[in-house]
């Protein structure tokens, strides 16, 4: 079972790094999509299902659909030359170090702690159904009414208002 | 069962949210910048359910549910802006979105 | 009587802040009735306070009131008082009575000036202040009238401000008279440390009693005051300012720059003559000082072509008459001449200001002539009180005053015979000056027409003053030609009589040869600029001719040994390093904001890469600590 985890591990990795070097926009949110897909897979090992069904088809399913949407809207897809001009490798060099850097300081915050194992019962989804709707059932409602103030913003900021300019005022 | 050490996993989770933040420092376009940015949210998500199997509690798989809402939100209306600043500015270079400069 | 006495310098101070302010708000019609009747008033009032005064002369010799007590500590005491005998009297009268024509005049003269009210308030001021200098009975507060005039004369001067000339010419004339004043308020201190009170006569009193003719305190203090009369009086080294302050409006030369303030130092010597006789030394300097001056103003006056600036010139020439008179002890001369002049000369600058009104702002004489014709009521007028100036024998009133002091010059106990030479050559270099004014003005070919005719508001008071200037000299004629003493006989209340030397030559002769140089100024300058004006040219190009037109160069000197160390002073003074300190401040600031202001460059990945580094860092230290 520890195989399939390290695996799907250098998965995600590898299509996030060739998610976020790449030229094409669709082509890095394709690769985004397989990396969500393999972390998908390390919750199924996590023991965690439900959250693995929720990835899929929350995550990778609607989210990253949206990008994809909006990117073929705006036309970028093709746009190769322009992603060239704006990358240089040498501007990779200082972002990596500082990454590495806090990765250095993250292992040095993990050394700490012994090899612990998971052992014991795994966690069904109707604990988290039943957690969801007694313990959080506030927090379950306030993010309701957030994906409502989302609906509404989204609506009102995608909307494209024709600018009307009376003739007078019309700069001829 | 899982033998792997949680601090592999959570190793992993950090690496992960170190390429999304690169990515973010790096790209200029924004559609980059934004996906960048949901890479670091999933594996935000990805530690509080390492933690929540860790504990044995359902709280972990919970905060990860809050945790897709709130990206879902914000993704879709930072798809939103981002068509108003393509509609505005005729460009996704962020590098153009220089307005706020201290002008001298 | 005493509140009479009072009314007649308040009520012009009245006047003044009345107009002040609220002469803008009402018609100009109010703000020229409330100018000029306030004077007016005055006058009225002055007519009958020496109608009284001289009725009760026998036993009343010198009237006092006391308004109020103005500074009363245990060292000194002052008081608003006003102290009026016969000295103090015709100089109010000179005052209200010139200065309520000249007031009139300016009714037509300023009625088209959008200052109206304003000058008439600074008008107002003046007189009132005059009024207070020649009534004061102590020395502090006639300061306070002598800095008054020297205000209004400021402010006058610069009346139209909007020309930078004038204000220069206004600062000019304050800061010269300042040197004046300042030697004058040394005076004063010395005067008060020595007697403890500052009471016109107790001070003299008590001089007269305790110090030594001819000690040095004596003639330090002359010195001083005298150093205040010549710059009030425009006399040597002090007469820079008195031909660059015709920049002001006509009616202010007649006022302030011909009949009264540049006569308070003639008032001041005559005031404190027992200073002056407790020091030879000093009045001999005055009588000197005023010979030098009336020739070199004299020699000045013939080289001008401006017609205000032959007059400025010309007043202080005649200035020096009175300062020579006063320094042969002749004081009742001296006085008696500043009346004359006050109406010769405020008709001399009210013609030429009716002139240049006229010609529009012409002031050349050169470019003005054939005026006979054209303009005849102003032609005779400005005759008669050039003849007056001239001082042409038998009918003009100034023929009496000059000739006075010509004879006192020679005869008196202090007089000598090179004053009386100067005093002479000074009378020939006037009538010729004047003859040369009157006729490249008012004769010839006219090069310039006049615009308008001049209406009855500035006919009528130059009509009076040109009647006063032949009649006036009545009231004193001398032993051989009717032996009229009114004038003297008044002041001689006031002042000490001369003491005439015996010199065998009778007064006479020295009318008949002042008459016959007079005669002859006239005639060769008539020789000169109407028989043959080419004679005058090359004498026009010479050296000495800009010498002369140039003040004998007194201002080009002052320039050199004044003004300019000053000024280069003042200069390196701005780059001083007290300001490196402020400006250094200044200049940091601006360094590290251009240094941190290139981190605003508005591009978001730049401040999410100062983020991470934050971030980065901070986790370092908090996780390596």
């Amino acid at each position: 079972m520890n195989v399939f985890f390290y695996i799907a591990g250098a998965v995600a990795i590898i299509s996030t790094i060739m998610a976020i070097t790449g030229r094409n926009a669709i082509h890095s949110l394709l690769f985004l999509i397989l990396s969500l897909l393999a972390v998908s897979v390390v919750f199924y090992l996590l023991q965690a299902p439900f959250i693995a069904a929720l990835e899929v088809i929350i995550y990778a399913g609607a989210i990253m659909v949206l990008f994809i949407f909006v990117t073929m809207m705006l036309n970028i897809g093709l746009e190769k030359q322009t992603e060239k001009k704006w990358i240089r490798p040498g501007m990779w060099i200082l972002p990596s170090i500082l990454a590495a850097v806090l990765l250095a300081d993250l292992v040095f915050a993990l050394r700490g702690a012994g090899a612990i194992s998971i052992s014991g019962q795994i966690v069904e989804p109707k604990q988290v159904g039943i957690s969801l709707f007694s313990t959080y059932l506030l927090a379950v409602e306030i993010a309701a009414i957030l994906l409502l103030a989302g609906v509404i913003g989204a609506y009102h900021l995608g909307s494209q208002k024709k600018k009307v300019t009376h003739r007078f005022l019309e700069k001829k | 069962m899982l033998t792997v050490p949680v601090q592999i996993q959570i190793l992993l989770a950090g690496i992960l949210f170190f390429l999304g933040l690169i990515g973010l420092l790096v790209r200029r376009n924004i559609i980059f910048m934004l996906m960048s940015v949901e890479i670091m949210f999933n594996s935000a998500g990805l530690v509080f359910i390492i933690a929540g199997t860790h504990w044995m509690q359902p709280d972990g798989q919970v905060m990860f549910i809050f945790i897709l809402a709130v990206a879902a939100v914000e993704v879709s209306i930072g798809l939103a802006l981002i068509l108003q600043l393509y509609h505005h500015f005729k460009t996704l270079d962020t590098d153009a979105i220089n307005k706020l400069k201290d002008k001298r | 009587m005493k509140i009479l006495i009072s009314l007649i310098p308040a009520i012009p101070l009245f006047g003044f802040l009345f107009l002040a302010l609220a002469g803008k708000k009402v018609p100009q019609k109010v703000a020229g009735f409330v100018g000029a009747g306030t004077v007016g008033i005055s006058m009225i009032l002055t007519f009958a306070v020496s109608s009284i005064f001289i009725g009760s002369l026998h036993h009343v010799k010198t009237w006092s009131v006391v308004l109020w007590e103005w500074i009363n500590t245990a060292n000194m005491h002052a008081d608003i008082a006003f102290s009026l005998d016969s000295l103090s009297l015709i100089f109010m009268f000179v005052i209200t009575f010139v200065g309520f024509l000249i007031h009139i005049y300016s009714l037509e003269f300023m009625s088209k000036d959008e200052g109206f009210s304003r000058f008439f308030a600074y008008m107002n001021l003046f007189v009132g202040s005059m009024l207070i200098l020649v009534m004061a009975d102590n020395l502090l507060l006639m300061y306070l009238g002598w800095e008054g005039v020297g205000l209004c004369s400021y402010l006058l001067i610069g009346f139209w401000y909007k020309e930078p000339a004038n204000g220069k010419a206004a600062r000019k004339a304050f800061i010269v008279t300042r040197i004046g004043d300042t030697a004058m308020i040394f005076g004063i201190f010395i005067l008060f440390l020595s007697f403890h009170t500052v009471n016109i006569r107790e001070v003299m009193y008590n001089a007269s009693m305790n110090w030594i003719a001819g000690s040095p305190i004596a003639t330090l203090t002359a010195a001083l005051l005298l150093g205040g009369a010549l710059g009030k009086s425009a006399q040597l080294p002090l007469q820079t300012w008195l031909p660059d302050a015709m920049a002001g409006p006509s009616p202010v030369s007649a006022l302030i720059h011909a009949a009264t303030m540049v006569t308070a130092g003639v008032y001041l010597i005559a005031r404190t003559n027992v200073l002056f006789l407790l020091a030879p030394a000093v009045r001999s300097a005055v009588a000197v000082i005023g010979a030098l001056t009336l020739l070199i103003a004299g020699f000045s006056a013939l080289t001008q072509h401006d017609l205000k600036r032959i007059l400025a010139y010309s007043t202080i020439s005649q200035i020096g008459y009175m300062f020579l008179a006063l320094g042969v002890g002749a004081w009742s001369a001296a006085i008696f001449h500043f009346v004359i002049h006050a109406f010769f000369k405020a008709l001399l600058f009210l013609g030429a200001g009716i002139i240049i009104l006229v010609l529009n702002q012409e002031h050349n004489i050169f470019k003005m002539g054939g005026l006979r014709k054209k303009m005849p009521a102003v032609f005779i007028t400005f005759l008669i009180a050039s003849a007056s100036l001239a001082a042409l024998p038998l009918v003009t009133a100034g023929f009496y005053s000059k000739d006075q002091i010509l004879w006192y010059a020679f005869s008196s106990e202090y007089g000598s015979v090179l004053l009386w030479t100067a005093g002479i050559i000074g009378a020939l270099l006037t009538a010729l000056y004047s003859s040369r004014m009157i006729f490249i003005t008012f004769y010839g070919d006219a090069k310039t027409e006049p615009s308008f005719k001049p209406g009855k508001l500035m006919i009528v008071p130059v009509s009076i003053l040109a009647f006063f200037s032949i009649v006036g000299g009545f009231v004193e004629l001398p032993d051989s030609l009717g032996n009229v003493h009114l004038f003297s006989d008044l002041l001689n209340y006031t002042l000490p009589k001369v003491i005439l030397k015996n010199t065998g030559i009778p007064d006479y002769f020295f009318q008949v040869l002042s008459g016959i140089i007079v005669l002859l100024g006239i005639y060769f300058a008539y020789l000169v600029y109407l028989k043959k004006p080419s004679a005058a040219e090359s004498f026009r190009h010479s050296g000495l001719y800009s010498f002369f037109e140039k003040g004998w160069g007194f201002d080009a000197l002052y320039d050199t040994l004044l003004v300019r160390p000053v000024v280069w002073l003042s200069e390196i003074d701005k780059k001083d390093f007290i300001d490196i300190f402020n400006k250094g401040l200044a200049q940091l600031a601006l360094l590290f904001n251009s240094l941190l202001v290139r981190t605003q460059n508005g591009k978001i990945r730049w401040y999410l890469m100062s983020l991470a580094i934050g971030i980065t860092l901070i986790l370092t230290y908090i996780l390596t600590r």
